[in-house]
């Protein structure tokens, strides 16, 4: 095989659909997108190497060999991410357990303050005309429980 | 002795294979780490005492030479991180023995037969990383650290801990897939990964290319390293875990990033064009980061973004490039190193004695724990930089290396480190006010996953800590020769020809 430019266009498309689902909020997705892009990587490193037949003497004149050493690195890299994606699939399977759902949650303090925030606009927002909500209802929405 | 090289990384990986094994029998675990502790311990040291007079120390793993075959290269810089990180390891593993004992028949105890294996598995990385001579090799360091540090992290599978774990795991990965990327590029670029070599060929480049690469590797170790803006997943994903594994991330983890970021700034883009970025980083890391610390209301979250905007004076070291400022960047990285994890432990210990971390619920600790007290105050002077404990002498030596340079952006950062050094003090002083002096208050229960006010504080887990305070504010004592050290360090580093000629050295024979 000869470098071609339908390899790199794959190792774009590869890397353009996984980071697009690594954008997502559900682990399965950013799960898939994290195997895309690693396979996106792998080609990239193998597009990287000398292109040729099987490196084994005798069997390939010296020059025509392909380099051995990308596909060796790319076992590698494919043997990690096996690895982690096992334990990403675990963990989703947990936070199904434990939530019902597997999306990746907001950080503590966002939540925080968020909620700090929704309390001390809430009362500001009646001032600024929302005149159908009654007025006793809404500072009780956002009173801390 | 070259042989000596290769042990700090097999030892615990066969220690973590046989604890594995000995999964039914906790004491016989508890043995075994502590021996192969130990042992990383001694020879880490022997490494250092052996490079410090002669050459870095090589060895060809497998027999293969040098440009095939993977290297693992000991020198200075790398014997000076294997020791300190060895002797921080040892003192959290008897922590958290101390902690699995006295937590052994309750409910919510660690569950030690994952935790050994893994947290030796841990060490094995992070020593692996210290000693890898090529880029890949640094990778599979990382990934063995990273893979032991999400079981570590997510370690017993509650809510609180998959919640932040699978942040953490998704950040690391992202951060893993930057770093192989950047290598098959430079591999592309280059035809090698060897970091001696890349250091003749990655100069012949055009210069656009150095830069295409650099940012890569900056990029991935920068997220390791938790360096603003990459910095925001660290104060989300570590508090949650046990006080020992907290302690040993924020210690070890973080800092073998900044390593990575010290080795290829120094051995592959010596004239590379980013400083500048670095400088800049390094101020928005220290002003944003202890600014995130001040309005924090819980102690573990303070303190992780103490160690956020503290990776920022290292950043300021490596950014000067000069002999000072490397010198004065490794100093802070050892220092912090013991500080940090010692704080860590310490915040361990008030959560155990005053059943939570939020300073809301804590008070009165100095009066109904003083040895708690001494414990936390020693450390965390030490790490808003009070005379004259080592981060003061750390502070000042980057201060001067920044003085000795020039120039506006060099002044901005003096004037950002200062600032930055009050600020941390105002953090602690935080702290100690609320936790430690306030009125006490009766212990309430929580909502908390394992938080149970008023336990006694293990021996173990007091006299480790102790251990680490001591060795911490131990540092003001042996500051000279460990500048001496780190001098000679830094000189070597930019020297560049030794650690090339140790590695090619190999092939003659």
């Amino acid at each position: 095989m000869s470098p071609n430019l339908l390899l790199v266009v794959v190792v774009g498309v590869l890397f353009a659909a996984g980071v697009t689902l690594l954008l997502e909020r559900n682990l399965t997705r950013v799960i898939l997108g994290i195997t895309m892009v690693s396979n996106g990587v792998n080609l990239l490193i193998l597009l990287g190497g000398a292109y040729g037949g099987p490196p084994i003497v005798g069997v390939t004149p010296e020059p025509a060999m392909s380099d051995p050493l990308t596909q060796a690195m790319i076992l590698t890299a494919i043997v990690i991410t096996l690895g982690m994606t096992a334990f990403l699939l675990a963990m989703a399977y947990r936070s199904w357990l434990l939530n019902g759902h597997d999306d990746v949650q907001d950080d503590v303090e966002d939540r925080r303050i968020r909620e700090r925030a929704e309390r001390d606009q809430g009362p500001a927002d009646d001032d600024g005309g929302d005149a159908e909500s009654p007025a006793p209802d809404r500072p009780l929405e956002g009173a801390p429980r | 002795m070259t042989w000596l090289v290769p042990l700090p990384v097999v030892m615990p990986l066969l220690g973590a294979a046989l604890t594995l094994l000995l999964r039914r029998h906790p004491t016989l675990q508890r043995a075994v780490s502590l021996i192969v502790l130990s042992a990383t311990l001694a020879v880490a040291a022997a490494l250092l005492a052996l490079t410090v007079t002669g050459d870095p120390l090589t060895v060809a793993v497998g027999g293969w030479a040098a440009p095939l075959g993977i290297v693992l290269v000991a020198d200075r810089l790398a014997a000076l991180m294997l020791v300190v990180s060895a002797a921080v390891t040892l003192c959290v593993l008897v922590y958290s023995i101390g902690q699995g004992m006295a937590d052994a028949d309750r409910d919510d105890a660690t569950p030690v037969a994952v935790y050994h294996p893994a947290y030796l598995i841990l060490t094995a990385g992070v020593t692996n990383a210290f000693l890898a001579g090529d880029l890949f090799n640094l990778y599979v360091g990382f990934e063995i650290l990273l893979a032991a540090s999400y079981v570590l992290i997510t370690l017993g599978g509650t809510r609180g801990r998959i919640r932040d774990g699978t942040t953490y795991v998704v950040v690391s990965l992202l951060s893993s897939l930057i770093f192989l990327t950047a290598i098959g590029l430079t591999y592309a670029a280059t035809g090698t990964l060897n970091m001696a070599q890349l250091a003749g060929r990655l100069d012949a480049l055009p210069a656009s290319l150095q830069l295409a690469l650099q940012s890569m590797l900056l990029l991935a170790f920068g997220i390791k390293a938790a360096v603003f803006p990459l910095s925001a997943w660290l104060p989300d994903s570590y508090p949650t875990a046990i006080a020992p594994v907290t302690a040993v991330f924020a210690g070890l983890l973080t800092k073998v990033g900044v390593y990575a970021i010290i080795r290829t700034q120094t051995l592959l883009f010596p004239d590379g064009p980013a400083p500048g970025v670095v400088l800049v980083a390094a101020l928005l890391t220290m002003i944003v980061g202890i600014l995130g610390a001040v309005a924090q209301s819980d102690i573990k979250r303070l303190l992780s973004f103490t160690l956020v905007s503290h990776i920022g004076y290292m950043l300021f070291g490596i950014g000067l490039a000069s002999a000072a400022g490397l010198s004065g960047a490794i100093f802070y990285v050892v220092h912090h190193i013991i500080i940090q994890t010692t704080l860590f432990l310490a915040a361990g210990l008030i959560e155990r004695r005053g059943g939570t971390t939020t300073m809301d619920r804590l008070g009165g600790l100095a009066r109904l724990a003083p040895l708690l007290g001494v414990l936390f105050f020693l450390p965390a002077l030490n790490l808003a930089g009070i005379p004259p404990f080592s981060g003061f002498l750390g502070k000042l030596g980057l201060l001067q290396a920044g003085v000795a340079e020039g120039g506006a952006l060099a002044w901005l950062l003096v004037a950002g480190s200062v600032a930055t050094s009050l600020l941390t003090l105002y953090a602690i002083g935080r702290v100690w006010n609320l936790a430690f002096w306030s009125t006490p208050q009766p212990p309430t229960p929580l909502d908390d996953d394992d938080a149970v006010a008023g336990r006694e504080l293990p021996r173990l887990m007091v006299g480790s800590t102790l251990a680490l305070v001591v060795l911490g504010t131990g540092l003001t004592l042996v500051s000279g020769p460990l500048y001496q050290l780190t001098s000679g360090a830094a000189a070597e580093l930019l020297d560049r020809a030794p650690y090339v000629q140790a590695v090619f050295a190999e092939e003659s024979p």
